[in-house]
């Protein structure tokens, strides 16, 4: 993370906040806002956006730290979600997600020291059939071996 | 001539690399000069297909699958543009077993249209449930929808058209539809597949609930985890906006109703229905106590409607084709049909919309066709997380929501997962103790100390400290939890939990349930 990007950072989640203060339950697309934009939601953007949408800071704290989805710190360059749950783990997603704790360098919530993956855990991203999944950015990937989880990271990580 | 090909976008496609396909296609045929149309549509859920190729040839749409980009080039020299043999033809698509001994009501576009056009929604019965209720009173559509004995699909299996009823009678400035997306159950993908794959049908039945009882506005609330479903969703609902079919004065009746779509933030508990509220107006998605009723106090303190995907999907074709065509599906009070999705170590996994009534074996080995390991199976969780397991003692009743009540079991949204026999259930019990501790809201202790100490308590058992004794506290555990929780997270997390110790108690190191004691 540059300097540069840090000091942008407060105005651009404070002007996100502001274009959604007036819809109505607006906090949650204001954060996802930020998090699109910045990549996670900077504890120094909480009092602005507090500010906007007349709340105290803990309140809006506890509404970012509630929701699995947003990131109180920036991610890897690559965000590789393996699924936990049940279609997935009666086709091997225990194996996997050690597979790709082992490949990736870093353990379930975690960072790679080089800052290249993150790992999260994620219950069910609808791909039950095709057992096991996982999402890399968004990108969703199915019946996955520990070859083809190592081709397709890969992959991402030269087009990322 | 120019021929159309058929390449699906779903996500469960996408995942095995449909664009790649669509683009190779496109490349080949440029290559070959033959003239070819790729139209996106959705899946038909026959997923081991997936990436299912079909090509419109004069006898119908010819089926190829699963197709990779790597099979492209062979698929051309073949003639597929014509329909010609090769190993991954599957014949005509209508004709595949799997497809034809289905009752598909509310999927029956699936796969067949492009699902953000108008259009092609329409020349396949589209609309023609929203055209039917402008011309009827909101109590005649409340009605009709009531008579149809439709249940909710999300789980719980209300009635939907007493919840309907009751915003209806409702007094109030401001009125909402609001749509649970939030299908988080593993092993369900129904709601996923009919946003990317026929959104408009979801459009077009909040449209319905909408009319029928005075709301003017809807939001659909949907999981984080489904970027693409919202992408689908909002370029169906600008294309009926475009044509008239949302927004202010539909089709120039003088009525309107606006659709937004809210991405949620990836919380479970965020899919029971007073929690969602909470997300919807911006806060953390604690469950709130009943009463009052949302259908009275719901979204913004306002009469709201709350129901899931496939409950609003099924209005349309009620209303096009009455409530005595649906109510003819089903068994005792469990009618019409349901997308029952089959998922796990399961050779055939995908989408079967049946009536109720089917069996479990029957899915299993009918449509399944058996373990995807080829290991005999040896438990089936239905009914998502929170759902029991299955053995094969149960493999022969009904789907049917009273018959699986009565043995202590769920349909729930229809989620079915298949497990063989290399299973632990002593971890898919601790599993799920583990899953209700990350995500309970936290508002009452049953479920959100309940769940840490499950944990404990199996993890004792597994490791032979006190067994005995700790069988009996987790069954206690389980009794305050079913018991004393607020709502049916902590209230059913002892489903799968007692399923797997009382129907194998051997891999929990117990040699008979202690049923034989009671
Ligand atoms: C923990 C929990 C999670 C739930 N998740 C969902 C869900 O993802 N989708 C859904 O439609 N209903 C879910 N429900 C059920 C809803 O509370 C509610 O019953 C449903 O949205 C009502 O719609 P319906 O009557 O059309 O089924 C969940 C319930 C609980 C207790
Ligand atoms: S049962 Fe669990 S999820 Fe439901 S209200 Fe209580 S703590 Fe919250
Ligand atoms: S359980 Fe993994 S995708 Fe649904």
């Amino acid at each position: 993370m540059t300097e540069t990007t840090h000091t942008a950072e407060p105005g651009i989640a404070a002007s996100i906040a502001a274009a959604h203060k007036d819809v109505p339950g607006g906090l949650l697309p204001a954060l996802h806002g930020i998090q699109d934009a910045l990549g996670y939601v900077p504890p120094d953007a909480v009092p602005l956006v507090a500010e906007q949408f007349n709340l105290s800071r803990a309140e809006v704290h506890g509404v970012v730290s509630y929701y699995h989805h947003f990131r109180s710190a920036p991610a890897g360059r690559l965000l590789v979600q393996v699924c936990r749950a049940e279609a997935c783990k009666a086709m091997g997603a225990d194996a996997l997600l050690a597979h790709a704790e082992q490949r990736l360098g870093c353990g379930v919530h975690g960072t790679s020291a080089d800052g290249q993956y993150s790992l999260e855990p994620v219950f069910c991203l609808g791909l039950c059939a095709s057992s096991p999944s996982i999402a890399i950015n968004d990108e969703v990937h199915a019946r996955i071996t520990p070859a083809l989880f190592d081709e397709i990271v890969e992959e991402a990580r030269q087009a990322s | 001539m120019t021929t159309t090909v058929y390449v699906p976008r779903d996500s469960a496609a996408l995942a095995v690399g449909a664009d790649r396909v669509a683009r190779q296609i496109a490349a080949e045929a440029l290559a070959r000069n033959l003239p070819v149309r790729i139209v996106r549509n959705g899946s038909r859920g026959l997923f081991w297909l997936e990436t299912l190729v079909e090509v419109q040839t004069p006898q119908g749409r010819v089926a190829y699958g699963p197709v990779t980009r790597a099979d492209v080039a062979g698929l051309f020299d073949a003639g597929f543009l014509g329909g010609g043999a090769h190993a991954l033809n599957q014949g005509l698509t209508e004709e595949i077993a799997y497809l034809k001994k289905q009752e598909r009501l509310t999927f029956a576009r699936m796969g067949v249209t492009d699902p953000v056009s108008v259009a092609d929604y329409e020349a396949h019965e589209g609309f023609a449930g929203l055209r039917r209720s402008l011309a009827m009173a909101p109590t005649d559509i409340v009605q009709q929808v009531l008579d149809s004995g439709l249940r909710g699909r999300g789980g719980a299996a209300f009635p939907a058209g007493i919840k309907w009823k009751t915003v209806l009678a409702a007094q109030a400035r401001q009125k909402y539809i609001v749509c649970n997306a939030d299908e988080g159950d593993s092993g369900t993908f129904s709601d996923r597949m009919t946003m990317e794959g026929d959104p408009l049908m979801l459009v077009e039945g909040m449209a319905i609930a909408g009319i029928a009882t005075g709301a003017t506005e809807g939001y659909i609330y949907v999981r984080s985890e489904y970027p693409h479903a919202i992408a689908t969703l909002n370029e169906a609902i600008r294309n009926a906006e475009q044509a008239g079919f949302l927004g202010d004065d539909i089709l120039g009746s003088g009525r309107s109703f606006r659709l937004i779509v809210r991405k949620a933030a990836g919380a479970y508990v965020c899919g029971e229905e007073t929690a969602l509220l909470e997300s919807l107006e911006g806060r953390r998605g604690i469950v709130r106590a009943k009463p009052p009723l949302p259908a009275l106090q719901g979204l913004f303190g306002q009469p709201t409607v709350i129901n899931n995907v496939i409950t609003l999907a099924s209005v349309p074709l009620i209303l096009a084709r009455g409530a005595d065509f649906y109510k003819h599906y089903g068994v005792g009070r469990s009618r019409g049909t349901l997308p029952f999705q089959l998922a796990g170590n399961i050779r055939h996994g995908g989408l079967v919309e049946k009536a109720f009534g089917l069996t479990l074996r029957e899915l299993l080995y009918d449509f399944g066709g058996g373990s995807a390991s080829g290991r005999p199976i040896k438990a089936v969780q239905v009914g998502g997380p929170l759902g029991a397991y299955v053995p094969e003692s149960q493999w022969d009743l009904p789907l049917d929501y009273e018959a699986y009540a009565a043995v202590g079991a769920v349909v729930g949204h229809g989620g079915i997962v298949v497990h063989d026999d290399t299973a632990d259930m002593s971890q898919l019990a601790r599993y799920a103790m583990e899953f209700c501790a990350i995500e309970s809201c936290g508002k009452c202790t049953p479920c959100r100390i309940g769940s840490t100490r499950g944990v404990e308590v199996i993890d004792k058992i597994t490791s032979n400290q006190n067994r005995p004794q700790q069988v009996i506290l987790l069954r206690d555990l389980c009794d305050t939890m079913l018991h004393g929780s607020l709502c049916a997270m902590g209230g059913m997390t002892p489903y799968p939990v007692l399923s797997a110790i009382n129907h194998y108690p051997e891999d929990f190191g117990i040699e008979a349930p202690d049923r034989a004691a009671a």
